[in-house]
């Protein structure tokens, strides 16, 4: 197991190094001076070429690469332009909300995609089946922002004055705010470095800071602003979950291993639980690590649509301010939490299926 | 004679039926699948409502001061009809500048349509060619290029998207299409999907011509002196044609989706074009104030992209049942 991950970290080295290269040379030809787009009118010939100086924009591309290769080796995004400040301390603050909304809507699409695919495969061909996968047909076909925009107008709108009354944006209600951690644990100063960092996700993300401090208040007021996001964010997967699960089940449930256990005199509640259910969930994991990635796209939309401070609405402004390093680091950093869900995808396999062994 | 007759029709029946053409037969399997058809049928409206229609939509154009039709009328702004709800004279109501949204639906369904399908194309020809040449030619041009497709499907789509998109803004002429006038952004966001969604499809073909090339007769034409190009173009894509097609017909629906999620960032087709993801553009901040604005252009792209996900799962089943289930 451990030279598994071993070797498959070490594998991970060029897949990071071609992520790193490409959007490296993609970024560096968007057109347009990131001089003239941060100082605007007031960009002259001589501060230009100061400000190209400081950020290092005017050496040879080969050597800024370089550069750029040798900071991320030691764990450094470099400064923003837009901001002036590391990259590091920048992603810390926007990064909190995209997990916060991709893993509440990862949540909803397994949970429920999950039950609407076992409901469908055991009533197999009956109106419960065809409707449950015409709800999986439609929810792949809907443009993620737009079922934002129903969802939101039915949750504030249509149902306001109810019980059921959501609110369609942003993140906490006007008056409700976070403390950092430091602050309220008494720390004379925040952690620095890679601690830091962690220390900072850990702070800025509202869920886990008012889980740590016993906030209930924010804590319920933070989770009812993630449903409306979570349920447009987590509906492509859901579905996609739920016609992966249904397949899967109905093959396993075809299998001599199932009819045996039947002819034994099993109950069907094990029958499908202990015997199918687990070997049909391989194929099923496969998918939902797939889906991290459309959920991760999926996480700019929805940000924008419920103006939420992420990292997607970080990212569109950062082109429009040609920050190159905002852009590169925090793209960095979505491909690479893709690729590590990923491999704790193919580790999860020798858990469901003791055959497949990894060293192999 | 009269009695010999029916003895010989008697023997044409008895002769087994031609047998059916590959096509025939998956077009047999096409029509049997009901959702398919279903699909097929949406579509057709679909085009129907963006062509026919848009020979018929008219009004009076303040700001001309006259009476116009087709796309001028999509386009002719009029700042006293600012946000005006669904009416008898606006269908679908009127957006942010006063056009006509019902106009605009139908213009803007043109252009997502042609966009969808072009891209589609153009995906085809990038993804069958990286990965025929790759399996074709092995060693490190296969290394080199999936490594490249490998790097580029870790990156989260849209994020290659947005950024590709901006690499190219707005720097083309105007293009005139069938009698309409295009910003060239059009060709810009067609490109861009096209260069970012290459690689499932790389990798579908060359998994399919890794084994292909192996085959007795690509070895008799290469003995022949048959060129690697016509080896590559003649004899193993044609035999690949299945997958290909099923990821075109579906890559119609993510070209459509992904201009839609473009655009609505501000990043895609940009000027009077309309398109059914630029008129999205900012409409999420009239969320109570003017869901029209949101509803018809959304509503269009869901028909359209269920439409063709329909008829995508008809044809995977026709073409090859059971072995294309993971596409």
């Amino acid at each position: 197991m451990a030279q598994f991950l071993f070797r498959r970290l070490l594998l991970l080295v060029p897949v990071l190094f071609g992520i790193v290269l490409v959007t490296f040379v993609i970024v560096r030809s968007i057109p347009g001076d990131p001089c003239i787009a941060m100082l605007g009118e007031r960009a002259t010939q001589a501060k230009c070429e100061n400000f190209r100086e400081r950020y290092g924009l005017n050496d040879n591309l080969l050597v800024q690469f370089g550069r750029y290769v040798g900071a991320l080796a030691t764990g450094d995004l470099q400064d923003s332009i837009s901001q002036s400040r590391p990259v590091m301390e920048y992603l810390s603050e926007r990064l909190p909300m995209t997990l916060e909304i991709t893993v509440s809507a990862m949540l909803v699409a397994t949970g429920i995609g999950l039950i609407l695919g076992l409901v469908s495969a055991l009533y197999r061909n009956t109106l419960i089946d065809v409707g449950a996968m015409g709800i999986a047909n439609i929810g792949v076909s809907m443009p993620v922002f737009w079922l934002g925009l129903m969802l939101a107008y039915l949750f504030a709108i249509i149902l306001k004055g109810t019980p059921l009354q959501l609110p369609p944006g942003t993140r906490l209600s006007a008056g409700v705010s976070i403390a950092p951690l430091a602050e309220t644990w008494g720390l004379a100063e925040p952690p620095t470095g890679w601690l830091g960092f962690f220390y900072s996700l850990i702070s800025n993300s509202v869920v886990i800071n008012s889980v740590l401090t016993g906030n209930i208040e924010v804590l319920l007021d933070a989770l009812k602003h993630l449903i409306v996001p979570a349920l447009a964010l987590g509906t492509i997967p859901l579905a996609i979950i739920a016609r992966m699960t249904r397949s899967s089940l109905l093959d396993v449930l075809g299998q001599d291993y199932v009819r045996t256990a039947r002819a034994k005199g099993l109950i069907e509640r094990l029958v499908i639980f202990r015997h199918a259910l687990r070997n049909a969930l391989i194929p099923i994991v496969t998918v939902i690590g797939l889906q991290m990635g459309g959920l991760l796209s999926g996480a700019v939309l929805t940000e924008t649509v419920f103006s939420l401070p992420g990292v997607g609405t970080a990212i569109t402004t950062a082109i429009f301010a040609r920050d190159y390093p905002v852009v590169q680091g925090f793209t960095l950093a979505v491909a690479l939490i893709y690729v590590i869900v990923n491999l704790a995808v193919d580790v999860s396999y020798t858990f469901l299926d003791p055959r497949i062994r990894l060293d192999a | 004679m009269t009695a010999i007759a029916p003895s010989n029709r008697l023997d044409a029946e008895a002769l087994p039926p031609q047998p059916a053409s590959p096509a025939a037969v998956a077009w047999r399997r096409f029509q049997r699948h009901r959702l398919a058809m279903v699909g097929m049928f949406m579509l057709l409206a679909v085009a129907l409502f963006v062509t026919i229609g848009s020979l018929f939509v008219h009004g009076y154009c303040s700001g001309l001061k006259q009476d116009v039709i087709g796309e001028r009328w999509a386009n002719c702004n009029d700042t006293s009809q600012i946000r005006q709800p669904p009416s008898s004279s606006y269908l679908f109501g009127t957006d942010s500048v006063g056009r006509d949204l019902f106009a605009r639906v139908i213009f803007g369904g043109q252009i997502s349509l042609l966009i969808g399908v072009c891209a589609a194309l153009l995906e085809v020809i990038v993804g069958s060619i990286v990965g025929a040449v790759a399996a074709y030619y092995g060693g490190w041009v296969d290394n080199v290029l999936m490594r490249l497709t490998e790097a580029m499907l870790n990156i989260p789509s849209l994020f290659l998207l947005i950024v590709i998109s901006k690499f190219f803004g707005g720097s083309l002429p105007d293009i005139n299409l069938f009698g309409r006038h295009l910003t060239g952004s059009v060709a810009v966001i067609i490109l861009v999907i096209a260069l970012t969604s290459w690689m499932y499809l790389a990798r579908i073909v060359r998994a399919s011509v890794l084994s292909l090339r192996e085959r007795d007769y690509v070895s008799a034409a290469r003995a022949l002196g048959v060129s690697d190009r016509r080896i590559i173009f003649t004899h193993l894509l044609p035999n690949t044609l299945a997958p290909i097609v099923v990821t075109a017909t579906l890559g119609v629906a993510n070209a459509i989706l992904s201009e839609a999620y473009v655009s609505f960032l501000g990043l895609g087709v940009t000027g009077a074009t309309a398109t059914w993801g630029n008129m999205l553009e900012g409409a999420y901040r009239y969320l109570e104030a003017a869901p029209w604005l949101w509803f018809f252009p959304g509503i269009l792209i869901l028909l359209t992209v269920l439409g063709v996900n329909f008829v995508g799962d008809g044809l995977r089943d026709a073409l090859d049942p059971g072995g294309l289930k993971d596409l």
